[in-house]
């Protein structure tokens, strides 16, 4: 299954870059400026040591299972796509995430989720980013026989 | 669980040719809307006389002093009935309105509807909090409430198409009135497509609810997942008795497609943010905790049983050594894991648990393979603990029939337990029953029993009349000592108890006896505050509990709330709060979810005072029909103290340490029966004088009368309210 792979280690939390990561996100899936639409985050974790991890969905599929109308499946690729349109707003997926990555947005009716795009790793200065395969984990809704 | 959740036994591939018997009798058109801060300021009103469609504007007063939902439903109530006005006269109206927080996606357990009609069983207004997607749907196609009045002349669904913007009422001979299959049917009839089902909701009863007294109403909604349509329940009071009597098949609402913002809150990122701080919450320690995700409301049974307070062959004892065969762990196994049981958008409670793959046993529908929407603890105490039926698999078949068949499982629970208790103590036999041997444990003669209720036979039409009836009936045919049946007879005002023993807690003595409706736990659950925490030890705290609980919790059925994510599912650090019993945090959720869809500020304060003119204004209506004083509030003996030697017995030294320590008698040389009376003296004296107490803290008199000056303070002074109160000394 496809998913952004991070490198903390060579990510440096935007103290040398420009956290173009999340511009190019906003921009592709928004098309917007506002960094709040972005899917990945540089999120402080240590006030010390300043941005120093980047929050961005695994696609490990557990929203799935959460939400109520179907709006998110995983696709062929093994990505965990967002129906908009058949999005009912209720936030469960958000508040299910084990990482934390399905967000609000103010004004916004459905939440952002990443959808492996590859927008971030193109801008990456660092290479801390890149479209990665992995084994797909079992699915969590049961399956009809 | 089922090998595969989605195997059922289909019921929907005649659907079209069953719609096209129909033959339309009124269509009206009407202009789609959407709430704005949570109100669409119009009631639909249905006469099934005159087949008249009307609308009614909600006022800025009903908003101010009755909010919604519950109060709604008491309102236009009052407006339909006088106070000669029974059950079944065309002019009781059956109302249901959602309450302008419904509907909101965001925060758990949003989607409630409330119903409120004249009760068969109590003579007063009875009202039910039900799940299922009816409410929201109706609010998003324009109306607050809908208010159904009249009989038809036969059988008639009522169809409100919110996407079209029509009203229907058409005959409808040919449909099946039990819910499982009338749900499934009259969905696929309306729906345009399969993506469509699920913006369709059903209310249904069945054939029990036509031939008792305890009906109730289904509302459907429908499982993407499982495709099916899930059932969720107004139990109690007999609605559902109302409905058919109304000969009402269905009420169909069609709606538009649900989004998040359909309420036009005036600040969705308030919602938000209390939502997802809950979702997060139930994620983080719902396994810890209660377990609602995976067991759902079943997860109660072991816990009562641990305390003492699962009802066991009819409220004589609270636990039982066979308890572990219907408790949650068996239940977890047969419910599918893994699908979001919300029974409305949002609830990541989602405690709508289903079982699926249960073949029917007995009865019209032996052979098929259905989904059960359960067992609840109220169900699994009832039919099951209360019966001293102790076997999952014929949980599961009274669950389903008393579903399918509109009538309620705690009603139904509690009447049988009733009857086995009549049975064991020879005020019933064989032969009184028609041949049912309904002993204890007995689980085939209980489905024959609600066969019969279905089919309005034999004892089971006599059981339908629910306990209070059975007490006048069983004691006009000279079968055994009303006093007897009156202290084993566990109702009040006519209704049913709910399912736990309220025998060892005094508070709860008074949170049953003291409900408005009659004994239903939704108004007031001390029994952990009081018998188990000792948190409220003297008259007055007790007091100050059944002031406050009951209005706090009357607030979720103005507004359309559930009241599980409130307080069965707790912030980490609840239990360091000053006041944990109330969960603070969450009152603080509900004053933000309020205040942000609404636009009205509210603080936790207020909360109380906008219930307190409801409550009040529904005791006077209690009053208004004749049962709403002092002597309307006596709860039967079991519930109280030991009534028997055997529950004297079962807690011999709990009982003798009370005669010592409380009342000042020793036991010692003291017969069972001496004992038991001494007991019986002090608890009643106890008990009369909590109710001192409790209607001093509520402002009203000692006769349970709410003064004019209670009224004046309220704002519900109305003169019509005003007369019943001077009339009766208030």
């Amino acid at each position: 299954m496809r998913y952004l792979h991070v490198d903390l280690e060579k990510c440096d939390g935007g103290r040398h870059c420009h956290r173009e990561c999340e511009l190019a996100c906003a921009k592709m899936l928004y098309k917007t400026t506002d960094v709040a639409f972005s899917a990945i985050r540089l999120l402080p974790v240590n006030s010390h040591e300043g941005v120093l991890a980047i929050n961005v969905c695994d696609q490990c599929g557990e929203c799935v299972a959460i939400c109520p109308v179907e709006a998110l499946k995983t696709n062929k690729l093994g990505v965990v796509m967002l129906d908009k349109k058949a999005c009912v707003a209720c936030y469960m997926c958000v508040g299910f995430c084990p990482t934390l990555s399905m967000r609000t947005v103010p004004g916004l009716h459905e939440p952002v989720k990443c959808i492996v795009c590859g927008a971030c790793v193109k801008v990456c200065p660092m290479g801390a980013l890149q479209v990665a395969e992995k084994p797909a984990p079992e699915p969590l809704v049961p399956t009809a026989s | 669980m089922a090998e595969d959740y989605t195997k059922r036994t289909e019921y929907t591939h005649d659907a079209q040719k069953l719609k096209a018997a129909h033959v339309l009798l009124k269509e009206v058109t009407f202009t789609p809307s959407l709430p704005v801060l949570g109100y669409n300021n119009r009631t639909l009103h249905i006469d099934l006389t005159t087949l008249a469609v009307t609308e009614k504007p909600v006022t800025q007063q009903m908003k101010d002093i009755f909010i919604g939902g519950r109060g709604f439903g008491l309102w236009y109530l009052w407006q339909a009935i006088t106070p000669a006005t029974r059950w079944n006269d065309p002019e009781n109206a059956i109302v249901i309105s959602p309450g302008p927080l419904a509907g909101n996606t965001q925060y758990p357990g949003s989607g409630k509807s409330l119903v409120v009609t004249l009760s068969p069983q109590t003579g007063i207004p009875i009202d039910s909090n039900v799940g299922g997607y009816f409410g929201p749907l109706m609010k998003f196609s324009g109306f607050d409430a809908i208010e159904i009045r009249g009989k038809a002349a036969e059988d008639v669904i009522v169809v409100i198409d919110g996407q079209q913007g029509t009203i229907r009422i058409e005959t409808a001979p040919d449909e099946p009135s039990d819910s499982h299959v009338a749900a499934e049917i009259f969905t696929a009839e309306y729906a345009a497509n399969e993506a469509d089902r699920r913006n369709v909701s059903v209310v249904s009863a069945g054939t029990a609810a036509e031939h008792s007294l305890i009906g109730c109403l289904n509302f459907s909604w429908y499982d993407v997942r499982r495709k099916v349509s899930r059932l969720k329940q107004a139990g109690r009071g007999g609605i559902g008795t109302v409905f058919r009597d109304k000969k009402i098949k269905a009420l169909v609402c069609r709606g538009p497609q649900v989004r998040g913002d359909m309420n036009h809150p005036a600040d969705p990122a308030r919602i938000t943010k209390v939502g997802v701080k809950l979702h997060k919450e139930i994620h983080d320690l719902d396994d810890q905790q209660c377990h609602m995700r995976t067991r759902g409301t079943a997860h109660l049974v072991e816990i009562m049983d641990a305390y003492d307070l699962l009802p066991v062959h009819n409220f004589q004892y609270g636990k039982h050594p066979d308890t572990d065969k219907i408790a949650s762990p068996v239940w977890e196994a047969r419910f599918t894991q893994g699908i979001p049981d919300g029974c409305w958008y949002g609830c990541s409670m989602a405690c709508a648990k289903g079982a699926d793959g249960h073949v029917v046993k007995t009865g019209p529908y032996k052979g098929h393979t259905v989904t059960v929407d359960g067992p609840e603890y109220e169900t699994a105490a009832g039919c099951a603990a209360n019966c001293g039926i102790f076997d999952p698999d014929w949980l599961l078949e009274a669950n389903f029939y008393c579903d399918t068949y509109g009538v309620c499982t705690i009603s139904f629970g509690t009447l049988t337990a009733f009857i086995m208790e009549c049975y064991q103590r020879g005020i019933l036999d064989q032969e009184r029953t028609g041949g049912l041997e309904l002993t204890w444990g007995n689980a085939e003669a209980q489905m024959e029993l609600l066969h019969q209720m279905a089919r309005g036979e034999g004892f089971g039409a006599i059981a339908g009349q629910g306990v209070h009836g059975m007490k006048r009936i069983f004691a006009e045919r000279g079968w055994g000592d009303p006093q007897l049946m009156q202290d084993i007879g566990m109702e009040v005002k006519g209704l049913e108890y709910s399912q736990y023993m309220s025998k060892e807690s005094l508070a709860q003595q008074g949170g049953y006896a003291l409900a408005n409706k009659g004994p239903q736990h939704d108004e007031a659950w001390l029994i952990f505050m009081d018998m188990v925490n000792k948190q409220i030890p003297t008259f007055e705290a007790k007091a100050e509990a059944l002031f406050y609980f009951p209005l706090f919790r009357t607030w979720f059925g103005l507004n359309g709330l559930c009241k599980l994510p409130w307080n069965d599912i707790e912030p980490a650090d609840n239990a360091q709060t000053a006041e944990p019993a109330k969960v603070p945090e969450h009152v603080y959720n509900y004053c933000e979810l309020f205040s942000g869809i609404t636009g009205r500020e509210i603080q936790k304060e207020d909360i109380i005072k906008m219930s307190e003119k409801v409550y009040n204004f529904q005791r006077v209506f209690n009053i208004r029909m004749g049962k709403g004083l002092r002597q309307h509030d006596l709860p039967p003996y079991r519930s109280v103290g030991p009534v028997t030697r055997e529950e004297y017995e079962s807690r011999a030294e709990q009982y003798d340490r009370q005669m010592r320590e409380e009342i000042g008698v020793n036991p010692e040389g003291l017969s069972i029966d001496e004992k038991i009376a001494i007991t019986r003296r002090y608890r009643e004296d106890r008990y009369q004088k909590l109710i001192d107490a409790v209607y001093k803290r509520r402002g009203w008199t000692t006769d349970g009368v709410p003064p004019v000056s209670k009224l004046q303070e309220l704002g519900i002074d109305f003169p019509e309210l005003v007369e019943v109160v001077r009339a009766h000394g208030g």
